[in-house]
């Protein structure tokens, strides 16, 4: 066909992996995958982590990350095959006709240039306008990406501009040299959701109005249906689906397809109060140390036994520090926090063992969370001991009933964290809190750094073991489809208050707030045209108003 | 509203200043508990009891050490060091002519070793692991490891004696041309590079591999840009404070640690004028020199801070 722009053939992509202890070896992560884009499309590349998105957006520059290189097919790119060409011709090529969004623009911007003068770098070193020329080509990309004071915007810093800005910015980097293809790499994964929405139809808008070709990388499949023409559904480096994004949001071919299509689809049905809450906050107020700012302010919400009460807000909300306040961790400045009948003390130093043992926490990076050094049996261990004296083959019983549990069984007890998945690894944590057996777990975002299946499953086990466990959930999350999927209550929070709270219907429904209502129609919604909808809606509100 | 970083760095600047101060509070305890006084160092151990007690008197030191501390830092504030003992010289003059000559062997040194230092730590993070990274590391390493002394007589034989290139003894004096002075100081200022360069050059190339691991590095390489100018333009400005603090800490050196070097090669120095003094037991002297070389020290340091502060955007442009 004459207006293909890239053809990719049998790719097959090598890392080389260093066991300890062995000889380093190479092993294959992309076993030949083959798709073609046409100029001016837009080509979704969508899969769970590990799943070689990153690479094969990255082979259309023909680069690889760290030990990875691509060692077979071909890469057409405008007819000719760029893997042939040398390290100076795949440097003539990058930045010009091939550029790249990555997914943490706060970090993929030098913090010590001024952004005009990174976005202009390639197009100058490319010889593709002069400087007057290009930093004008500049200004108008950022006032076509709605970006605030576009003819200034250039002089500032990256930390000088939010993080929404600077994914703007980045592609604003992207397109001054006119190139060909842009590769977006999770582009929105980092924003929050109310920020995504905005930077999603500002790509979308530019990516028409420059008819440049795209590939858009992510892993939620909702923010790919809004912007891509073809989907290619990618797994453990293969491909299992490829078709255009309404049949394969509509119709998909495939059972894995299918289960990314109707993720979060979990059914809950919400719990009634109980007359005597077991966690009551009343009127909490807490600051940082050494700051004069309330983080939380006036903050009082009730969470009732064996049920799931979800904080939900953007970061910077004041969700993080509401568990800290919780458990002790930072002492609220004024209000009262009462747990099963007892007023807790503000410091955790004060409080009893019990007020300890009662509330147990998870967080959002299990890796970190727990000594890379320990087996899964001493990590759940740990707490048999030191809360039940448990020893010996008692505790060992003990930790292979939690392992059945969180559905791992007695195999996993002598595994280290390193030689676990993301989603065995939270698992591990949710038994090592049950080990304490816990009347509240504070869930911190655990879910977020998973993909979404992985995420499901570990959902499902939380409700799961509150059924059978009994225990009371605070879950944090900036997520409302893992609210819908779980919660009996919802608070919502905006700049360290509550601004909306009650059962999960009442919080739900309509009228909504201002600031509900954004949140809730900012999520993207697994179907064609959503986001063309939400903004047109959104206009015509501002222009009412 | 005066900017934040005018702040910071008048903190910075204070905190000089008051370290400075216990610096000097350190050198006067530091002569003072040595055995026996400038009196008796002065007229000897033959010295009769009523000779030291009038000495003594005169020369104020039955006063309190405290109130002794203070007219001492007070007469240096005003750039009066004292009276040498053994010559009756005055310091600040005496040691006026030998500053300046050890402050343009070390400007010699400093102008050829910085630059030199920091391009072949580009050169080394251009080609990590390869040789030429392995020949940058290894003769620096091996300059670095042999004393300097040995180094000094090694220069001497070889483009001193065999290859009479350079005069052995670098003896400077008013009225040489700065030709024939650069001559002179030729072997010194050598030495010099070769000690320093090595630490200089490690830093930058460790600062430097440090921040290519960023995102912003591949960013750069993702616009095709050539290995070497990201390096210098894309991660060169990213290890600035590092850089600036390893080079200011060799620069001190290249001051307060010159004393071998200034031996070896009988350069009229402020190494050599120490050296001297404390074999004489010239207490004022010594004193003199100690607080100048504090000085010195916590001056170039101070000046690392700052320019660590200034180079740093989010200091210099906040939000």
């Amino acid at each position: 066909m004459a207006d293909t722009l890239l053809d990719v053939r049998d790719l097959k992509i090598a890392a080389t992996v260093y066991p300890p202890g062995e000889k380093p070896r190479d092993i294959e992560i992309v076993h030949g995958v083959s798709f073609t884009l046409q100029k001016g499309k837009v080509l979704g590349l969508i899969g769970e982590s590990g799943a070689g998105k990153s690479t094969i957006g990255l082979s259309s520059m023909a680069y690889g990350r760290g030990g990875v290189r691509i060692s077979g097919g071909q890469v057409m790119l405008n007819g000719r095959d760029i893997l042939a060409g040398n390290e100076a011709g795949l440097r003539a090529l990058r930045g010009k006709e091939v550029t790249y969004v990555a997914q943490s623009a706060a970090a993929a911007f030098n913090p010590a240039k001024r952004l005009m003068e990174q976005v202009i770098e390639a197009t100058l070193k490319h010889g593709r306008a002069s400087r007057a020329e290009a930093e004008a080509r500049a200004v108008k990309l950022f006032r076509k990406l709605g970006l605030p004071e576009p003819e200034k915007f250039g002089e500032r810093y990256p930390h000088q501009v939010s993080g929404g800005q600077l994914q703007r910015a980045m592609t604003a980097m992207a397109l001054c040299p006119e190139p060909d293809l842009v590769v977006f790499d999770e582009p929105t994964t980092a924003l929050d959701v109310t920020t995504q929405i905005d930077v999603l139809a500002a790509i979308k808008e530019a990516i028409h109005d420059t008819g440049v070709a795209a590939l858009y990388i992510t892993h939620d499949l909702a923010v790919v249906a809004q912007v891509a023409d073809h989907i290619m559904v990618l797994r453990n480096g293969a491909m299992v689906e490829y078709g255009d994004t309404r049949q394969i949001i509509e119709a998909p071919h495939e059972d894995y397809t299918r289960a990314l299509v109707s993720v979060r689809s979990i059914d809950h049905e919400e719990k009634r109060p109980t007359p005597a809450p077991l966690l009551k906050v009343e009127n909490l107020n807490a600051r940082y140390r050494g700051t004069a700012f309330d983080v939380l302010k006036n903050v009082s919400v009730e969470l009732h036994p064996g049920q799931t009460l979800a904080v939900v807000g953007e970061s910077g909300s004041g969700k993080s520090t509401l568990a800290r306040a919780i458990t002790g961790l930072l002492s609220p400045s004024a209000g009262r926090i009462s747990f099963a009948g007892r007023t807790l003390s503000a410091e955790m130093e004060d409080r009893s063992r019990d007020d300890l043992r009662e509330l147990q926490m998870i967080y959002q990076m299990a890796d970190v969370a727990m000594n890379p050094r320990h087996t899964v049996g001493k990590i759940i261990g740990r707490p048999l001991e030191f809360y039940f004296g448990l020893k010996g083959a008692a505790k060992r019983r003990r930790v292979i009933e939690l392992l059945d549990e969180i559905e791992m069984g007695e195999k996993f007890i002598d595994r280290y964290p390193a030689e676990l998945s993301g989603g065995q690894k939270q698992r591990v944590c949710i038994a090592r809190a049950l080990a304490a057996k816990p009347k509240m777990i504070i869930c911190d975002e655990v879910t977020s750094a998973l993909d979404p299946l992985v995420a499901d499953g570990i959902l499902k086990l939380l409700l799961d073991l509150q059924r059978i466990e009994g225990v009371a959930y605070l879950f944090i999350t900036h997520d409302l489809a893992t609210v819908r999927a779980i919660a009996d209550s919802i608070a919502v929070m905006y700049r360290g208050q509550v601004v909306r709270y009650g059962s999960k219907a009442e919080v739900l429904a309509p009228p909504f707030d201002d600031y509900t209502d954004l949140l809730l129609s900012s999520v993207p919604e697994m179907k064609l045209g959503w986001l063309e909808h939400v903004i047109a809606h959104r206009k015509m509100e501002s222009a009412g108003a | 509203m005066t900017h934040p970083i005018v702040k910071l760095l008048t903190q910075r600047i204070a905190l000089g200043l008051l370290l400075l101060l216990a610096a000097s509070a350190l050198i006067f305890a530091g002569t003072q508990i040595l055995p026996g006084d400038v009196a008796q160092s002065i007229l000897g151990q033959s010295a009769t009891p009523e000779a030291l007690a009038n000495l003594r008197a005169e020369l104020g030191l039955n006063e309190p050490a405290l109130t002794r501390y203070l007219h001492w830092l007070g007469a240096a504030l005003q750039g009066d060091l004292g009276t040498a003992l053994t010559n009756g010289q005055d310091i600040a003059t005496a040691m006026g002519q030998r500053l300046s000559n050890t402050l343009f062997l070390a400007a010699c040194a400093a102008v050829i070793a910085v630059p030199t230092a920091i391009l072949l730590g580009l050169i080394a993070v251009r080609y990590e692991g390869r040789w030429p990274d392995k020949l940058i590391s290894g003769v620096t390493l091996s300059t670095v490891s042999v004393p300097e002394f040995l180094l000094g007589y090694i220069a001497m034989f070889l483009l001193a004696v065999k290859v009479t290139a350079f005069p052995s003894v670098a003896t400077i004096y008013a009225g040489m041309s700065l030709l024939e002075k650069l001559q002179a100081v030729a072997l010194p200022v050598l030495v010099l590079v070769l000690v320093v360069l090595g630490h200089m050059m490690r830093m930058t190339r460790a600062a430097i591999l440090n921040v290519m691991q960023s995102a912003y590095i591949e960013t750069a390489e993702l616009k095709g840009l050539r290995p070497f100018v990201i390096i210098a333009k894309h991660a060169l400005p990213n290890a600035i404070a590092p850089v600036v603090n390893v080079v200011m800490l060799n620069l001190a050196y290249l001051v307060v640690g010159v004393v071998v070097v200034e031996v070896v090669f009988i350069y009229p120095g402020m190494g050599q004028y120490l050296v001297d003094h404390v074999a004489k037991r010239d207490v004022p002297v010594v004193q003199a020199c100690g607080l100048v070389f504090a000085a010195v020290y916590i001056g170039l340091n101070m000046l690392a801070d700052v320019i660590a502060i200034l180079a740093n955007p989010r200091l210099r442009h906040p939000k």
